[in-house]
Formats: C-alpha cells, structure tokens, sequence
C-alpha cells in the first residue's frame, strides 16, 4: 500500500496503516519512512464528525441568536406601565357623560361633569366588586348592584360601598386623556 | 315628713361619714385646694365632698370633666339643685336650697326633657340637636312601661351614662355607634334580668354573628346598621312582622322591590310571616351564601317548599342557574391565573371577567323576585363572558406550550452538538495516543 | 489558505498572536479521578457570561423606579418577544450560579487546591463569592414585587443589627431609613454597575493566577505519582479540556432552557409597603441556611442578644474562612485534616439548614 503523509489514496477502501491497534509502529525500519503527520482517523468518519459539528453549532447558534434577534425587536405595543393609559379622546365624550376604560386588567371610569371637567377612579365597587358606572339623572356614579352610590370625588354617599373609590389623576394633553394611578416615590 | 324621714334613713350613713370626713383636717385641706384647681371662678362645693367618697354617692373630678354638661358650664346643682357655694353640707343639700337628692329613675326623663325638650333653651348650645327625644321615648316599649311604674326599664341615664356623659360622636360614648348593642345588651342579653319580660335574650349574641356587626367592626363602616337602626333609639321598639320588611329595605331597596312583587309578598302577608326576616333572620344575619337557596341541606326554601310543588321546582332550577354561573366562572378564573403565572398576557380576558362576575352578583340579588325566568338573562350574560375568557385562557395556554416545541428543538440541537463534540474529542485522543506512542517509540 | 486561517494570519499580524497564545498552547490539566471537579470553575465563568448577557439585554427594556419597575418586568414577560425566556434564564442562571459557585469553593477546599501558592486565588475566590451572593440580593429586589421587597427589608434589617457599623451600613444600603424605590435604584446601580465592574477585575486576577500557576493536584494523588512517574497523566487544556468544558457548557444551555420554559420564574405582585409583609416570609434559598440559624437561636444567649450573637458568628467564620490558606504553617497534614473536617461540617450544616429552612413554617 501506498501512504503519502499518512492519507491514503483510496477514498473508499478500508485503510491499511503501519501501525497496529495499540499504535506501535510494524515497519522494521523508519529510515525513508516518512513520518506520518495529520489524522490517523478515517476520512469518511472525520467528515462525519465534522459535519456533525457543523450542524450542531449552527442549529445551536440559530437556536440562541432567534430568539435573541426577535427579542432586540421592539414590541407594538409601547405602552409599558399600568400606572398611565390613554383613557379616552376629548371628542368622544361628551359633558354629563362616563365611559369605562382599561386599566391593566382592573376597569376604571372615566367622567366628564356637566362642568366640563374630567374626573377618573377605579371602577371597581368597594361593597363587592361589581363595575359602578356614571348616571347623568342622578349626575354622580352609581353601582347597579346593590345600589351603591358615590360623588364625583368618588366618596361613598349612599348604599352599601364602605370605602371611597380609588381616584386617579387626569392629565389632558392635546386630544388624549391620560390616566395616572397616584403613587409612591 | 315621713318621706324625708325615709330619705334621711337612706342617707343616713353615708351622711355620717361625709360629716366625720369632712371635720378632719385633710379635708378642709383638700377643699381649699380642690376648690382653687377645679373652679378657679365659681366654687363647686359638691365635688369637694362626693369626689372623695366611694362608689354609689362618688363622682370624681376627672370622671365629670369628661361630661358634655360640665364642659359647657352646667353644674351638679343644674340638674340636683342645692347650694354650690355652700360648704356645710346640711345647709347645701337643704330643701330651702331646692336640694332634689338622687333623682328617682321615674323622673329622669322628666328631669332631662326640663332642658332638653325645650327648643328655645337648647338653641344657645347646639341648635342642630333634636328636642323630641321625650315625646319619641313615650311611644317606646321603654317609656310605655315606665308610664305603667315599671321601673326596671331604661331611663335616659341608663344609655346615655351620667356625670360623663359624652356626645354619641365621642368613640368612648355608650351611645357611640360602636358601642351601642353593648349598651343595648347590658339588659336585653341578661336572661335574669329580662326573666319577667318574656321576650329572647339571644339578640346581642345573634348580632355580634351578623354581617351588618362585621361591617361595622371589621370594616370601620359606621353608617352600618345596629340595633338603634332598625329599633329607633328614643322611640324603641321591635318593627312588628308586618313592618320589617319596611325597615329592610331603606337599605336593601332593590331586594325589597324585587321582592315586593315576587309570589312570597301574598303569601308571607296571608301567612303572617314577615318579609326578609323568615329567610335571614332579624338579628343573627349572617352572609348569604348560595347554599341559603335551593333544595340542598342548608337551604331555607325547604322549610315551606316540598317536593312537586312549582316553589321546590324553582328553587331548585334558581340553584342550579347560580351554581352553574359561579363555576364557570371559577373555572375562566383559574385557567387565567395558570397562564398569568406563565407569564402570559391575559389582561383583556381578566377585565371581561369581572363583567360575569357582576353578572353573577346581579343575579343573586334577583333571586329575590323568585323567578327563575328573571334571573335566566343575567346568568346567560355571564355564562357568555366566562366562557369566552375561558377560551383566551386556553388560547394563551397554548402559546406557553407552543415554548415547549422551541425548547425541545434546542434540546436536539444541544445533544447533536454534544455528540459532535464527543466525537470530535475522541478522534482528537486518538492521534494524541498514536502521536506519543510513536514519540515514545521514537525516543 | 482556508478563510480561518488567512484571517488568523492577519490578526496574528497585528497582535503578536502566536507569541501570546503559546503558554495556552502548553498548558495542561491533570488527570485523575477526581479530574471532574475541575469543571466546576469554567461552569461558573460560563454562568456569569449567561448572566452579563441576558443582564445586557434585560437592561433595554427594564426601568429602575418604584412605578415602573414591576410593569417593565410585566412587559418583558409578556409583551417583549421572547423576553419570558431572557428573564427567566436570568433568573434560573443565578441561581445556578450562586450554586455552582459553592460548590466550585467547596470542591476547592476538599481537593486542597487552596493550598500555597494559591492563596490568593483562594483570596480572589472567596471575594467572587461574596459579590456573587451580592448580585443574588441586589438583583432579587429590581422586579419591586412583594417577596423581594419583603426580603430585602429583612436582609437590610439584619444588617443593621451589626454593633456600630450596622446601622451606617444599613442606611447606606437602603439609601434611607427604609426600603423605598431610592433603595430600588441604589441596588440598581450596584447590580448593573459596582458589582459587574468589581466582579470582572476580580476574574480576571483569578483566571490570571489560575493560568500563572497551572492546576492544583489533590496531595494524596500527587504522592500517588511520585511513587509511579508513569502513572502521572496530563490532559492539554487546549484543546482537549475546552472542549469538554465545552460540552459542560452546552449541557448547562440546555438545562437553562428547559428550566426556563417548563418553570418560568414566577413575577409575583407588585409591591406595596403599606401591606403587612405576608406570613412566614423566607429570603432565597442560598441565605435560607443563615435565615434559618437566626431563627433559631434563642433570644439571649449569656445576656447577649442572640440575633447580633447569630449575625457576629457568620461574620467571624466568613473571615476566617477567608484565611483558611494561611493556617496550613506548621503540621500541614494535621491542619488539613482538619478543614477538612470543618468543610465537611459546613457542608452539611448548609446543606441542611437549607433544607430545614426550605420545609419550615
């Protein structure tokens, strides 16, 4: 057999090297010998590890840099905190009026005084948690359960409710109502 | 005569000790300087003496400061008449001085209305204070039975304390409306004492069970109701079966016109039973649940209701409506808080939520009409909204589980490059060995 | 020439690569039956990579602030593509971290690898872990959800129970008198600031000393080779060690993974402090074994009041613990026998103070 550098020529036949199992070279003499340098291994076997590796460090590589890539992405929806929505536009309400809105996951109302002026609160009955919504008879809010009423300050007046509605800060800015839950620092 | 002489053996003892007292010197003492701390302007020659003796003819200094009629100037000889300014007691407590002594407990209302039932006289302190109580306390059961001479019922002082006497507004007041069922109990819950009476001595231990007590004390809401409430405080007296429904319902409006036109207003009139009460109980209210209607063991229907009758067959359907109605609800609550702590966004579906849950509190306020075509519109909205949220549930649920099918993609592709790399270690140690054996060899 | 190669060539052009990367070349690792534990180390390391990473990435959507932090990690979770997974192999990584770190400390102290000259990679080690339990407790606190303000409240508490310097210190932590959002962007700043910068300086004097000074052999294995030479076997740090590092590295990976998208970590309710702290309040598990000691020593122990007895212990054996390396001056043997016992006594007692603390009411 014919060994040039260790590599054989014949791509397909099973590979004879002069070296036993346990690596200790047959020939009797090394003197023209060349010395055998690079892989010993197989080449279709090498190949294989080769494209193993390959695919594996790309799939792997895919598998961290798509969700990372899609994550860099920002997001549609922009509005982060639930301390302030959007909770309505001046044109859609009109004076006398209440509309509920979404506050998180908690419903508020938000009402505009025959005055003009807006007012916002969670809508969240303090009595049972029934949804409270605005009468413009009675020009304050009222709670269709058990009859329960508030001012416009949100202050139980009437009925069952045992605690004022949680008000919130109103601040008009252009067409847009903006709705802030008062906080802490 | 003869009735001073009884009032003098009354006091007799009392008024030896006042006399060898008051001969010893700590008293001058203390007279001449209780008299300068206490009344730096007008002398009250009373306390000087009752402040130092025991219990029954003793009221100290600091017990009658806190009395709303010490603090706006009147005096015990206001009410008790005498003589303040004078220090020998047999001239002050004198009948020439217009001494009256311990007011009879007949007479104190009387007494009391002298002032307070004169509008004119009560305008120079409180012009907003009512001045009926006396004609109110008349038609009392109290004021019925004191009339009669029965003198173990309540007078003024009995509720409203004396010598410090406090404003209702004040918390340590027995009328405060904290305090008022105790004040109310003192009698009404002491079976000896009501033993000739003949009327349940349960009522303080009824209410101290009840949702409206709870209100009051666990939720600090004072406008809750307590037994002055729905009995009157000055013109006392249970409402009468036929009026309690009446008393309910200032507060209860919509269960009252629900039920007002329901089939049970005929039938508890003919029967004589009241309204509200046959089903909640007048005193011991406790918090409805849904187990109170239906055909079920705690439920109050079967007590009149029996089996085949359309009354058993709508309990039983109302029952089933609610019940039907909560567990849908339980169940789009559960699969929401599930994907919530998946981090999922179900914020939307939570707030449509609450809208069945509103459904379901409407629903059981329309019980009261008793009819369960009624209350069918109010449980099919809510059924409606819990099962859409339902679905956003189960919607975000499965794009939690949509993650599981990305990670096991990594997975593989995680053990395909572990077996890569085995390999590659492997063949990497193979030339290694071949390379040193042949060093060795080669030394 | 292969494109890896031409590329190398250039850069090797320009840094004197070859030169710089020869050492590495030669350097190798020892190999025994107790080669396995020398994993640990490059685990850690590649842990905390995981964390500056996803840290980084976390950082442009989170905003420090008692209003809006709790909402922006909301937002993460839910709106941000893939954000549930960003934060949730943060937080499983530190954890992961925080354990890996004991348990690389650990196996140090039992294979004896503290012994001179490495006292000061012992030293660097050790300050490692302490900043590793300080980015656990900064980090636990910038959700703002209940659990993590309560337990900051209490871990500050017992910090200020120090003599003299606890109070000032604890001031200092929470940027007050009380747990407030100021103590939110103060432990902001150190997460994402004081303590990455301290912790890279350390590493790097740590991975410094580790190359300078090769890796340490267990000494009863080092007596076995010098009794049989041949029995002495030496791994190439690179590439054959790397590469299995490597292959640890990628099991964590997956195991990050699955962790976080079968068990998310948990976001909680956003905090209030005017709420009563919830009944039977526990810090994370890595400070449950010295959560559950305070507990349970008794209020006064010889007049002394317990909790400050509790607190001055730890505080006693961290720092003799620091100086383990240095009692090995005479009778070598005899005194590592006896960190060995000491180590394994601490081991136990963590292990089973956490344990305890974990099952407790």
């Amino acid at each position: 057999m014919k060994t040039v550098g260790g590599l054989s020529f014949a791509r397909f036949t099973p590979v004879v090297y002069p070296y036993d199992l346990e690596g200790r070279c047959m020939a009797t003499t090394h003197t023209g010998m060349a010395k055998p340098e690079g892989p010993v291994t197989p080449v279709p076997r090498r190949k294989f590890v080769q494209a193993l590796l390959g695919t594996g460090f790309m799939a792997t590589a895919i598998a961290f840099l798509y969700p990372v890539l899609r994550y860099l992405i920002p997001p549609k929806a922009l509005d982060m905190g639930s301390d302030s929505v959007v909770a309505g536009r001046i044109a859609d309400l009109k004076p006398n009026s209440g509309k509920i809105f979404r506050f998180g996951s908690h419903p508020g109302i938000l009402v505009r005084t025959a005055s003009g002026e807006f007012r916002a609160m969670s809508a969240t009955c303090t009595h049972l948690s029934c949804t409270v919504q605005y009468r413009d008879d009675l020009q304050h809010i009222w709670c269709a359960c058990h009859n329960g009423h508030y001012d416009l300050n949100g202050k139980n007046i009437a009925g069952p409710p045992p605690r004022p509605l949680q008000a919130f800060d109103v601040q008009v800015r252009g067409e847009e109502i903006h709705v802030r839950r008062r906080t802490e620092a | 005569m003869v009735i001073l002489h009884n009032k003098l053996r009354a006091v007799l003892p009392a008024v030896m000790l006042l006399l060898v007292v008051c001969m010893t010197s700590p008293c001058r003492a203390q007279t001449q300087a209780s008299a300068l701390q206490a009344h730096p302007q007008a002398k009250n020659s009373c306390l000087d003496c009752h402040s130092i003796l025991p219990d029954e003819l003793g009221v100290t200094e600091e017990k009658f400061s806190h009395d709303i009629h010490s603090q706006k100037g009147l005096t015990c000889v206001s009410c008790h008449g005498g003589d303040a300014n004078d220090d020998d007691a047999g001239q002050a407590m004198s009948r020439k001085a217009g001494f009256k002594g311990k007011i009879a407990h007949k007479d104190v209302p009387q007494l009391c209305a002298s002032c307070h039932s004169n509008p004119a006289y009560m305008r120079q302190y409180n012009p907003s204070l009512r001045t009926d109580q006396l004609d109110q306390y008349k038609t009392s059961v109290h004021g019925k039975r004191l009339a009669a001479g029965d003198t173990k019922v309540a007078v003024c002082v009995d509720c409203h304390s004396v010598h410090d006497l406090r404003p209702p507004s004040d918390p340590q007041s027995k009328v405060h409306p904290l305090n008022v069922a105790t004040t109310c109990s003192r009698c009404h819950a002491d079976a000896n004492y009501m033993s000739s009476y003949k009327i349940p001595t349960n009522q303080f231990a009824g209410y101290s069970k009840s949702v409206h007590h709870n209100a009051m004390v666990a939720r600090g809401d004072l406008s809750a109701p307590t037994c002055t409430t729905c009995h009157g405080n000055h013109a006392a007296s249970p409402p009468g079966v036929a009026n309690v429904a009446n008393v309910c319902s200032t507060c209860h409006v919509f269960q009252a016109q629900l039920f007002s036109s329901s089939p049970h207003q005929e039938a508890f009139t003919a029967a004589g039973l009241p309204g509200c009460v046959t089903c909640h109980s007048n005193h011991e209210i406790v918090q409805p649940s849904d187990e109170l209607i239906g055909t079920g063991e705690k439920a109050v229907c079967t007590q009149c209701h029996t089996d085949g009758d359309p009354g058993f067959t709508a309990a039983a359907q109302m029952k089933q409506q609610l019940t039907q109605l909560a567990a849908s609800i339980k169940s789009a609550d559960e699969i929401l808080g599930r994907a919530e702590r998946s981090g999922m966004e179900v914020s939307q579906p939570r707030l449509e939520l609450t809208q069945a849950h509103d459904a379901l509190m409407k629903s059981r306020v329309t019980i009261h009409s008793f009819k369960p075509a009624l209350l069918e519109a109010d449980i099919k909205l809510g059924m409606a909204t819990a099962a859409k949220d339902y679905e956003a549930g189960k919607k975000a649920m499965e794009e939690r589980n949509f993650r599981r099918v990305g990670l096991g993609f990594s997975l593989v592709a995680i053990l395909l490059m572990l077996v890569g790399l085995q390999m590659y270690i492997r063949h990497i140690e193979r030339n290694d060995r071949r390379k040193e054996a042949v060093a060795g060899i080669h030394q | 020439m292969a494109p890896l190669e031409k590329i190398r060539s250039w850069i090797d052009g320009r840094f004197n690569l070859n030169e710089l990367l020869a050492p590495f070349k030669k350097k190798t690792v020892p190999r025994h039956r107790l080669t396995y534990w020398y994993f640990l180390g490059g685990i850690t390391l590649f842990l905390f990579v995981i964390q500056v990473l996803t840290g980084i990435l976390l950082l442009l959507y989170y905003r420090p602030g008692a209003n809006e932090a709790f909402e922006s990690v909301q937002y993460i979770m839910t709106q941000v593509q893939f954000g549930w997974l960003i934060r949730s192999i943060h937080s499983w990584s530190a954890n992961l971290m925080i354990f890996t770190a004991f348990a690389h400390m650990f196996s140090v102290l039992f294979l004896k690898a503290y012994r001179k000259p490495r006292e000061l990679t012992w030293l660097t080690g050790m300050i490692l872990l302490f900043l590793v339990l300080g980015f656990g407790f900064s980090g636990y606190l910038l959700p703002w959800n209940t659990l993590a303000f309560f337990a900051t409240k209490v871990g500050t508490e017992i910090t200020g129970q120090v003599p003299i310097v606890g109070k000032p210190l604890m001031i200092f932590l929470r940027g007050g008198e009380d747990v407030t959002g100021a103590t939110l962007t103060r432990f902001f700043g150190f997460h994402v600031a004081v303590l990455p910068g301290l912790a890279t300086l350390l590493i790097l004097i740590h991975l410094l000393l580790v190359q300078r000074l090769g890796i340490s052999v267990p000494p009863k294995i080092q007596a076995e080779w010098l009794a049989r030479p041949t029995s002495q076997r030496e791994m190439k740090f690179f590439p054959n060690f790397m590469l299995r590092e490597l292959m640890a590295w990628y099991v964590a990976l997956g195991v990050l993974g699955a962790l976080a998208a079968i068990l998310p970590w948990d976001l909680g309710v956003k905090a209030d402090p005017f709420v009563p702290a919830p009944a039977g309040i526990k810090p994370e598990w890595y400070f449950l074994f010295m959560f559950q000691t305070l507990k349970l020593i008794p209020s006064k122990v010889a007049g002394i009041d317990g909790e400050i007895l509790g607190i001055l212990s730890f505080g006693l054996v961290a720092f003799l613990w620091l100086l383990i390396p240095f009692f090995e001056r005479e009778h070598p043997a005899r005194t590592r026998q006896w960190i060995a016992g000491v180590a394994l006594f601490a081991l136990a007692y963590i292990a089973g103070m956490t344990i305890y603390g974990h099952f407790a009411q």
